[in-house]
């Protein structure tokens, strides 16, 4: 028996060949643990930092803001908040992103598991050179999109439309819903497919009952990620929409007025759009930091 | 189990993606060639114009300031996230609720919607009504983003590490976490140092995983248009416009159309060759340790 564990077997090796006495070493051990709490504590410090300005600020009288510099509201107020809900401008933000974020989600996800199971079970002529493709969709710049995009969907009548930006957010979200998944398809051993075949399972009713439940985490990340970039990015829902389908984002330009810019309402809004993404990493927070790996570790 | 069959009907499974891939991708592509190729005046007058968009977008000085001022960009952050992602990583708890506790705070900034990101360090960083701009003022600090050219490059790597180092260390996270416990009690055997545990043992367990991380932070990073667009708007002058944002002006701002479409042509051929090169050397790296394996 090779297995040493972290236990007595372990400590009883170590006072065999080491020098140092197992006191010692518990204590440098305690010591160096403490100080990588301390410099994990720090950095989360900075990181929070800007934050909870944004959420200081949401929180305090325009007045208060401009005037002299406090650590945390003196008056507290939620007027910055109840303008965003009583304002159908503001909260209808709120309401076109969500939409075309879902709706971009459904189209990735009933795309890409076909493709990634094509990907990850069989050898077919070109696929090495259509993944490589499909990754390079993942990089182009969507810069590089924008006047066609802006063209293309004028042309056919689809511009200032949700389902507009939810297609155009495919461009970089189809290639990493396909790459993740590929990921976890291929950790799914093949004989369950023959199993199911030779038990007499047709491919639709194998894939939808048998080997989507399977690899349910592995959406879960998926979603998770299309969720995150199609809810962050705004160059091409700004150029593809102009009033009915305009993300929060945009709407926030709007607190800029001749009489100065509206800090509390726009620190407000800032941090509502925080809050969905709060909410969803709290749901997969057990699958994140593998999908982050993109399923390959 | 690793040997895939060889079955060409799977182009079925693929092709309703392929549909929507191809008309997000290839039918704009093909636009962005077109107008790279012609000097479009009006709906009917189009003229044949070769390359002469090209040339003179690569004869463009301004346009080559930003091209440099992108790769030193890129490379300043590379060198800064990727240590500091790693060193995140390693002291990041392992188990129990401290662990997802500290995942939850550390993916906060990647959620932040990209020009909201911007919003905030405008806000933090503002010498009247900021946090940071205050605190330098009052140590005696002069700091203005809007004067100073340097004050505008370290606010923007800053808000970069800031916003994208997050990503750097999940990703190592999730490969310190893929290490068997095995290889740190053989190592506490042999009485390794702490160095050598993370030379030997952690850092090519980290490899893959790396790979990734540089891979998409270089992509992303080429990519950067919304938050030095809100935090700065390109300025003081123009020492803080990256491509993206040359390219946006450039298409919707003067509707230049073959400039801006040999620009993107360009930009897209650096970023494709860019990325070639990443993707061999992953499924090169792959097929070192799995012979049998492959793509």
């Amino acid at each position: 028996m090779y297995r040493i564990e972290n236990t007595q077997q372990g400590e009883k090796y170590n006072t065999i060949f080491s020098r140092t006495t197992p006191a010692q070493r518990r204590k440098r051990n305690a010591r160096s643990r403490l100080r990588s709490r301390v410099l994990l504590g720090l950095y989360l410090f900075l990181m929070i930092l800007p934050i909870y300005w944004l959420i200081n600020m949401s929180l305090q009288t325009n007045s208060e803001i401009l005037g002299s510099m406090t650590l945390w509201p003196q008056n507290l107020t939620f007027d910055n908040y109840l303008r965003i809900f009583n304002n159908p401008s503001w909260y209808m933000g709120y309401v076109n992103s969500m939409m075309y974020v879902s709706m971009n989600m459904l189209i990735t996800i009933c795309v890409a598991l076909p493709a990634a199971y094509a990907f990850s079970r069989y050898r077919f002529i070109g696929d090495k050179h259509l993944f490589f493709w499909l990754l390079t969709n993942l990089m182009a710049p969507p810069a590089v999109f924008l006047l066609p995009y802006f063209q293309l969907y004028y042309s056919v009548g689809l511009f200032d439309t949700h389902i507009a930006v939810a297609l155009a957010h495919c461009l970089f979200n189809i290639p990493l819903a396909i790459w993740i998944l590929e990921g976890f398809m291929s950790s799914v051993p093949k004989e369950i497919d023959e199993t199911a075949y030779i038990d007499g399972y047709s491919f639709p009713h194998f894939f939808i009952k048998i080997f989507i439940p399977m690899i349910r985490s592995g959406i879960g990340v998926t979603l998770f990620f299309l969720f995150m970039f199609s809810w962050v990015e705004l160059l091409l829902a700004r150029t593809l929409t102009a009033t009915n389908a305009q993300p929060i984002g945009m709407i926030m330009t709007r607190t800029s007025t001749a009489s100065g810019i509206d800090w509390g309402t726009l620190a407000a809004a800032g941090v509502l759009t925080i809050v969905p993404g709060i909410l969803v990493v709290y749901f997969v927070r057990n699958h994140i930091a593998k999908g982050f790996a993109l399923g390959r570790t | 189990m690793n040997n895939k069959v060889q079955n060409n009907r799977a182009w079925l499974l693929v092709l309703p993606m392929l549909v929507l891939v191809a008309f997000s991708a290839i039918i704009p592509l093909m636009t962005v060639v077109n107008y790279s190729v012609q000097d479009v005046l009006g709906p009917n007058a189009r003229f044949f114009t070769g390359t002469e968009w090209f040339e003179s977008i690569l004869n463009d000085s301004a346009l080559r300031a930003a091209f440099a001022r992108q790769i030193l960009f890129s490379l300043t952050i590379l060198a800064i996230q990727v240590p500091l992602g790693i060193g995140i990583a390693l002291i990041m708890p392992k188990r129990g609720w401290q662990a997802s506790a500290v995942l939850i705070l550390i993916t906060l900034p990647l959620l932040i919607p990209w020009n909201v990101v911007g919003s905030i360090w405008q806000i933090f960083t503002r010498g009247d009504i900021g946090l940071m701009g205050w605190g330098l003022r009052e140590l005696g600090i002069h700091y203005n983003i809007t004067r100073n050219a340097g004050d505008a490059w370290a606010t923007i790597i800053l808000m970069d590490v800031w916003h994208w180092t997050p990503l750097v260390a999940m990703l190592c996270y999730s490969g310190l976490r893929s290490i068997p416990e095995a290889y740190y009690q053989a190592a506490r055997i042999d009485r390794a140092s702490k160095w050598a545990v993370f030379r030997y043992i952690q850092l090519p367990k980290l490899t893959n995983v790396l790979v990734i991380a540089v891979l998409l932070r270089f992509m992303h990073s080429f990519m950067i248009y919304a938050e030095p667009f809100v935090l700065t708007g390109g300025g003081p002058g123009s020492s803080t416009t990256f491509l993206s944002q040359s390219l946006a002006t450039m298409a919707i701002g003067q509707q230049d159309l073959g400039p801006s479409a040999a620009f993107s042509i360009i930009y897209f051929l650096v970023i494709l060759l860019v990325s070639w090169v990443f993707y061999t050397t992953i499924m090169h790296m792959q097929k070192d340790k799995n012979p049998h394996g492959g793509a």
